[in-house]
C-alpha cells in the first residue's frame, strides 16, 4: 500500500474558543461552557487557557471549576453557532482533499495523500491550513501529520495551541513512545490500570511488549493496541457521508428532576421512543430487538433487553415493549436520574414479516401511517408541533426534546457487516 | 463602551451568476452610505467585532472599510468615537 499523508486538525478548546472570538469583551478572562445546572447538566464542557491555567477540567461540576476559579466567565452552550464553525471548518478541508472523516464537532482526520503533488507534502498543507484557518475563521488549531490515523491524532496533541506536529518513521520513537500509554485511542483507565500492573505505562511500552502477552491479557485488542503504538494503522479515512452500518439506533436522557414512579418513566419513554422509532424509519429499518438502560440517582444503571414478535418502526410498540420491560426489571430501590431506550436487532425494510392471524393487520399499518403523519407535521412545524396528552402531565419532562445535541463522536471502529 | 460589532441594513444585488454585492450601508441612525467600490472577497474573521463570515473589502467616500457576511445578516466593525 502507497504510504499515506494524513492530517488529524483539532480545533483548541473549540466551544470556548468559538465564544470569546464571538465576544471580545471575555477573550482576556477564563472562560469556559458549560451545561445548564437547571437542567442537571451542569458540567463543565470546554474550556479557554486561561481556565485551564486555573486547574479548570473538563467533565468536572461546575461548581468545581468555580471553587478553582471564582472569576471564571461560564457560559451556557451554543450548539447552532459551533455547527456554524464545524461546517466552515470542513468547507476549508474541502479544499485540500475530498477524504475527511469528522471525529465529533471539532476534530476531523483528513487523507491528503493524493493531494501533495498539487499543494506540497503533508508538514506544508497542515501549515497553511493553521494559518488559514486563524485569519478566516479566526480560532486556533492544532494539526498532527503522519502516515496513519492513530500518530496523527496523538500529533495533534503533543503541540497546541495553534501548531504543526509531523510524526515520520524516523521520529515517532521519541515523539510517541514517551507518551502514557493512556493517550493512545482505546486505552481507558480500565486497561490502562491493567498495563500499569504489568509496568506499561507509555506507548513505548506497550510497543516493545510481546504481542501475545498483551493478547492473553486484553483479547483482540491487546494486537489492535500494540499495532496502534507501533504506528501500524490501516483504517482509512472515511469520507463524510459514508454513513457507517447502523447496528442499532437509541437515545436516552438525564432528566430535568429524579424520576419517582412509573407514570414519569412513561412520559419520558414516550419521548424518547417516538424519537427511536422516528429515525428507524428515516434510516428505513425495522427492529427485532428493545433495550432499556436505566440508571438511578446513586449512578447505579443496569441495561436489559427483550426481543419482539414481530419487527417494528412504530413508537408505541418500542414504547410497550421498553415499559415491559422496565416495569419487570426496576423495583424503584431509588428514584432514576436518567433513562435510555434502544432498537436493536435491526434489519431491512423488506424484511419478510409473519402476520398473524390473531391480529389486525389493518390497525398496525394504521398505527404506522400515523407516525409517518407525525413525522411530517414535526419536519415542517417543529417538534412540539404535535404531542401525546401524557407529555401535559409533567411540564419538565414532557419539554424534553429528544431530538437535540445528537453530535457526540462515533466510535473508531466502524462495526462492518 | 459600545458593542463593537454593528448589525446593519444592506441594500444589495445579486448577479444573474448568484454572486452577492453589497450596493449601500444604512447605518444605526438612519444615514445612508453608498460603497463606491469593492476591492476584495473573501472569508475571513473579525477579532475586533467578534466573529466570522464573508469579508467585503469596501471603498466607501474614499476610505477604506470592511463589511462582513454573517451567515444570513451584515455586520461592521464600529470605530472608535
Amino acid at each position: 500500500m502507497k504510504v499515506r499523508t494524513i492530517l488529524h486538525v483539532d480545533a483548541n478548546s473549540f466551544y470556548a474558543s468559538v465564544e470569546c472570538l464571538h465576544r471580545p469583551e471575555i477573550r482576556d478572562k477564563a472562560v469556559a461552557v458549560g451545561g445548564d445546572a437547571s437542567l442537571r447538566h451542569g458540567i463543565i464542557l470546554a474550556k479557554n487557557q486561561k481556565a485551564k491555567a486555573m486547574g479548570v477540567k473538563t467533565g468536572e461540576a461546575l461548581w468545581q471549576a468555580r471553587q478553582k476559579c471564582p472569576d471564571l466567565v461560564i457560559l451556557t452552550p451554543n450548539y447552532p453557532l459551533y455547527l456554524r464553525f464545524s461546517r466552515i471548518l470542513r468547507e476549508i478541508f474541502y479544499e485540500y482533499s475530498d477524504l475527511v472523516e469528522p471525529f465529533g464537532l471539532d476534530e476531523a482526520w483528513i487523507d491528503v495523500t493524493g493531494s501533495t503533488g498539487l499543494f506540497g507534502g503533508g508538514g506544508m498543507i497542515a501549515e497553511e491550513l493553521r494559518k488559514r484557518i486563524k485569519k478566516e475563521v479566526g480560532i486556533t488549531v492544532s494539526i498532527g501529520v503522519a502516515n496513519n490515523k492513530i500518530f496523527s491524532k496523538l500529533g495533534s496533541d503533543i503541540k497546541k495551541p495553534d501548531a504543526v506536529t509531523e510524526i515520520t518513521p524516523s521520529n515517532y520513537r521519541q515523539l510517541v513512545w514517551p507518551l502514557p500509554a493512556s493517550d493512545l485511542l482505546y486505552v481507558g483507565p480500565a486497561t490502562g490500570r491493567k498495563l500499569h500492573c504489568y509496568g506499561i505505562n507509555t506507548i513505548g511500552d506497550l510497543a516493545k511488549a510481546d504481542p501475545a502477552f498483551l493478547h492473553r491479557l486484553l483479547g483482540k485488542m491487546g494486537y489492535v493496541l500494540h499495532g496502534f503504538a507501533n504506528g501500524l494503522d490501516n483504517s482509512p479515512v472515511e469520507r463524510l457521508g459514508e454513513e457507517a452500518v447502523i447496528k442499532s439506533i437509541g437515545n436516552g436522557t438525564t432528566t430535568p428532576r429524579d424520576l419517582v414512579c412509573d407514570e414519569d418513566v412513561r412520559i419520558v419513554y414516550w419521548s424518547l421512543c417516538e424519537s427511536v422509532a422516528s429515525r428507524l424509519r428515516q434510516h428505513g429499518f425495522l427492529c427485532r430487538g428493545v433495550q432499556i438502560c436505566v440508571r438511578d440517582n446513586r449512578l447505579v444503571s443496569f441495561e436489559r433487553q427483550t426481543r419482539l414478535d414481530r419487527p417494528t418502526c412504530v413508537s408505541c410498540d418500542i414504547f410497550d415493549a421498553a415499559m415491559v420491560l422496565f416495569r419487570k426489571s426496576y423495583d424503584w430501590a431509588n428514584p432514576i436520574r436518567s433513562i435510555g431506550v434502544r432498537a436493536i436487532n435491526l434489519v431491512g425494510p423488506h424484511t419478510a414479516i409473519q402476520t398473524s392471524l390473531f391480529e389486525d393487520e389493518e390497525r398496525l399499518s394504521k398505527r404506522e401511517k400515523l407516525d409517518i403523519a407525525v413525522d411530517d407535521i414535526r419536519r415542517r412545524f417543529g417538534h412540539f408541533s404535535i404531542h401525546r396528552a401524557v407529555m401535559l402531565r409533567d411540564h419538565a419532562l414532557g419539554g424534553i426534546n429528544p431530538t437535540e445535541h445528537t453530535i457526540h463522536p462515533v466510535g473508531y471502529f466502524k462495526p462492518s457487516g | 463602551m459600545k458593542n463593537p460589532k454593528v448589525y446593519v441594513d444592506v441594500i444589495a444585488r445579486f448577479s444573474a451568476d448568484g454572486e452577492l454585492f453589497p450596493l449601500e450601508i444604512i447605518w444605526e441612525d438612519g444615514r445612508r452610505y453608498a460603497i463606491d467600490r469593492i476591492t476584495e472577497i473573501r472569508r475571513a474573521s473579525s477579532m475586533k467585532a467578534g466573529g466570522t463570515g464573508i469579508r467585503y473589502g469596501c471603498i466607501i467616500n474614499n476610505h477604506r472599510t470592511y463589511v462582513f457576511f454573517e451567515e444570513d445578516r451584515w455586520f461592521v466593525e464600529r470605530r472608535h468615537e
